[in-house]
């Protein structure tokens, strides 16, 4: 039998993963599909509660959740197409401007 | 109000001040009207002054100031005998110097700040003699103060007459502070600052409670009995005046009287303040001015009898002050210090008189003094005019015969100041004499020989400027004043010859009587005492001995003479005083603002200004370490602050 609890399970691991690859990551491609896999592991804690509590708002918010997932990664990758193009890297070792 | 009969008064007050207003203001660019407004409003208070002392003009109604609930403050005008005399003083000898300056002053370009400032003073002094409380008159007592100053700094380009303004302001803005805690302090024992002499009986001399503390038991009923007048002690069912307080108080109102008219500590100013144009010397530092704190210890005389301590420390320091400027005048050698001394040592007497008992006897000798002093300062402007601007008394010489008509009355002024029989200062000085004797026969040598010493001096003054040959090119050829400068000098020569006879004194003798009488001291019934007067030997023999010494002795020594025989190190330097004060309180003055100096560069700019500057720099040097640009640090720290609210807000109780 498969609990809540177990989904919540799946959803934390999935969460402190992408997490830890943030911030131990260096390319910045990459810590950006972690950045997504912590945005999923969100998802899917709102779509078991919403259907282990039996109610359907869990389940759309995560289609908003989506879209505007979809609209950010549009922008993410755009910036860092730039970025790429500006500075011929995309290891974030070497975007150290704001240090003093 | 101001147009009726009744409220004829005022323009004594507002016309003065008008046109100290206009000229300041508006003529300062027009000399000839400055000189109009001030002479006119001069002459025309004058007139009122005659109006008043004739009594067809009425008391005017006293205006509200200010009102609290245990203060009210009024201005208003006394006027009783005493200042119907200092008004007609005031007024009388202020318009003489008025017209006189008008021809004095005809050659400076700055005529109309000149006269401005002759009526900031005209408004001032007529304030001070009219005030019927001591704010009132502390409020024009320091506008005296002030015109003082501005015409003593006149010639502001030169540095010495800068100097002795600023040194005039300074000493008595000390004494007045003296002068404040005495007015405060009897405000505080007695719920009022009046000086009508009724009040000064009602709420004083006769141990009824003030109105001040009336008004705080009404006010606040529950307070049980209402709180005592901390002057009167009770001394076995007896009530009487506290000794201490009495003191402190006479001293401390006093204290004023010391600076305005330059008693001993405080005397430094009035010599240096001769920098000043002539005319200023003669109205304000000789004549009113000056003699406005003899004035103001007559006004408050009943008060002055609660401390018999106190009357023995006026009469002391009246006395002091007279013989030792009296020494000083001996070995001076410009023509106005004389004066200036002369001057001292003349306010001593009225002081000492004031301190023996004799306010009467005070305020002759400043009527009379206020003519012939102001009569040697014009005539010494006069000479000083004739020989474009020679002060120096060795530098002159063999003027009388060029200069006859200055001569005459400078003759005759000094005449009536050393007390020369028939003379008015003959009259009011053996009055104070004979005042001084009956307090303590030590004050009425003193007095005696301060009498020989005028005579010495002014004797050496008129036989060194006056008499010999010409010692300089410019003594040679004086030429005498014009009319509007002479006419001034005659005027004051013949008050001064009769200046004591025509009942001065015995009019301040009824003043006198009269608040007396008023505040209780002499009860109803009671015969008042008369002029005190001496014994031949006492009264006659030894003032005559003493200004024919005098005369005779300085005729001996000087005439004749190119150079001083005399040469006493500590008279010529006024016994050390100015360099005392530069050493002592100025140097020690110094050192403490060397001290605030460097609290203010270490303490307050170096600890608290610019410390507080580098803690903020250096805290920021220290936080800056924070930013390493690491995006993943940031994220990290991001996510641990994240995981800490988290635990903080659910699980943290």
């Amino acid at each position: 039998m498969i609990t809540l609890n177990h989904y919540l399970a799946v959803a934390a691991v999935l969460f402190v993963i992408g997490l830890m690859g943030v911030i131990m990551r260096r390319n910045l491609l990459v810590i950006y599909m972690s950045l997504e896999m912590m945005l999923q592991a969100a998802n899917l804690t709102f779509v078991a509660f919403a259907r282990f509590n039996g109610r359907i708002d869990g389940q759309i918010f995560v289609f908003f959740v989506i879209t505007v997932a979809a609209a950010e990664v549009a922008v993410g990758l755009a910036l860092i197409v730039a970025l790429y193009r500006l500075r011929q890297t995309t290891q974030v070792d070497a975007l150290t401007t704001l240090k003093f | 109000m101001l147009f009726s009969p009744s409220g004829l008064a005022w323009w004594l007050l507002i016309l003065p001040l008008l046109s100290a207003i206009a000229t300041l203001v508006y003529l300062h660019r027009k000399p000839g009207s400055a000189i109009f407004a001030s002479v006119g409003s001069a002459a025309v208070c004058f007139l009122i002054a005659l109006a008043v002392t004739a009594g067809s003009v009425p008391e005017p109604q006293p205006l509200e100031w200010m009102s609290f609930p245990t203060l009210h403050i009024e201005v208003g005008m006394i006027f009783d005998s005493l200042s119907r005399g200092m008004l007609l003083v005031v007024t009388g000898v202020g318009l003489l110097v008025h017209i006189f300056s008008i021809g004095y002053m005809a050659h400076d370009k700055a005529k109309a700040r000149f006269f401005g400032g002759l009526s900031i003073f005209m408004f001032s002094m007529t304030g001070i003699v009219l005030a019927t409380n001591l704010i009132m008159l502390f409020f024009f007592w320091e506008g005296v103060g002030l015109s003082s100053y501005l015409l003593i700094g006149f010639w502001f380009t030169r540095e010495s007459a800068a100097a002795a303004a600023n040194k005039a302001f300074v000493c008595n803005r000390l004494a007045d502070f003296g002068f404040m805690i005495g007015i405060l302090l009897l405000w505080w024992l007695t719920g009022s600052v009046s000086i009508r002499t009724a009040d000064l009986q009602a709420e004083f001399l006769h141990v009824a409670p003030s109105t001040t503390y009336h008004a705080l038991a009404t006010a606040n009923p529950s307070t049980e009995p209402a709180p005592k007048n901390p002057l009167l002690i009770e001394n076995g069912g007896v009530t009487e005046v506290s000794k201490t307080l009495a003191l402190i108080l006479v001293v401390s109102l006093f204290m004023g009287c010391m600076g305005k008219s330059a008693m001993f500590p405080f005397h430094v100013w009035l010599p240096d303040a001769m920098e000043g144009p002539t005319p200023v010397s003669a109205l304000i530092h000789a004549a009113t001015m000056v003699a406005a704190g003899v004035y103001m210890l007559c006004r408050v005389y009943p008060l002055l009898l609660l401390s018999p301590a106190g009357m023995w420390f006026i009469a002391f320091i009246g006395c002091f002050t007279a013989i030792f400027a009296a020494l000083i005048a001996v070995q001076q050698n410009d023509i106005k210090r004389i004066l200036a001394y002369s001057t001292l040592s003349q306010l001593g007497y009225m002081v000492m008189a004031v301190g023996c008992r004799g306010p009467a006897a005070a305020m002759f000798h400043l009527t009379t003094h206020a003519f012939f002093k102001a009569l040697l300062f014009l005539a010494a402007g006069s000479v000083i005019h004739a020989l474009s601007d020679e002060q120096d008394i060795w530098r002159m010489g063999g003027l009388w015969r060029k200069i006859p008509l200055t001569f005459v009355t400078f003759l005759l002024g000094m005449l009536a100041l050393i007390g020369f029989p028939g003379f008015a200062g003959f009259f009011s000085k053996d009055l104070i004499l004979a005042v001084a004797y009956s307090a303590h026969p030590a004050f009425f040598w003193v007095g005696a020989f301060t009498a020989f010493l005028t005579a010495f001096y002014m004797t050496r003054l008129v036989v060194v400027a006056f008499f010999g040959k010409a010692r300089t090119e410019a003594a040679q050829h004086p030429h005498e004043s014009g009319l509007v400068m002479t006419i001034p000098l005659i005027i004051l020569a013949v008050l001064s010859v009769v200046g004591g006879f025509i009942g001065i004194g015995a009019f301040y003798h009824g003043w006198s009587v009269d608040q007396l009488r008023t505040t209780g001291l002499l009860p109803a019934g009671t015969e008042p005492v008369g002029l005190p007067e001496l014994d031949f030997v006492r009264g006659t023999l030894v003032p005559l001995i003493m200004v024919f010494g005098g005369i005779g002795l300085a005729f001996v020594l000087y005439r004749g003479r190119d150079r001083d025989p005399l040469n006493i190190r500590v008279l010529r330097h006024k016994f050390y005083f100015d360099e005392f004060y530069d050493n002592s309180l100025v140097g020690g003055q110094q050192l403490f603002a060397r001290f605030l100096g460097w609290i203010d560069d270490w303490v307050l700019e170096g600890m608290i200004l610019r410390g507080s500057a580098y803690l903020s720099v250096g805290v920021g040097e220290l936080l800056k370490l924070l930013q390493t640009g690491s995006l993943q640090t940031y994220a990290f720290v991001l996510s641990i602050g994240g995981a800490l609210l988290i635990y903080f807000t659910l699980f943290a109780h």
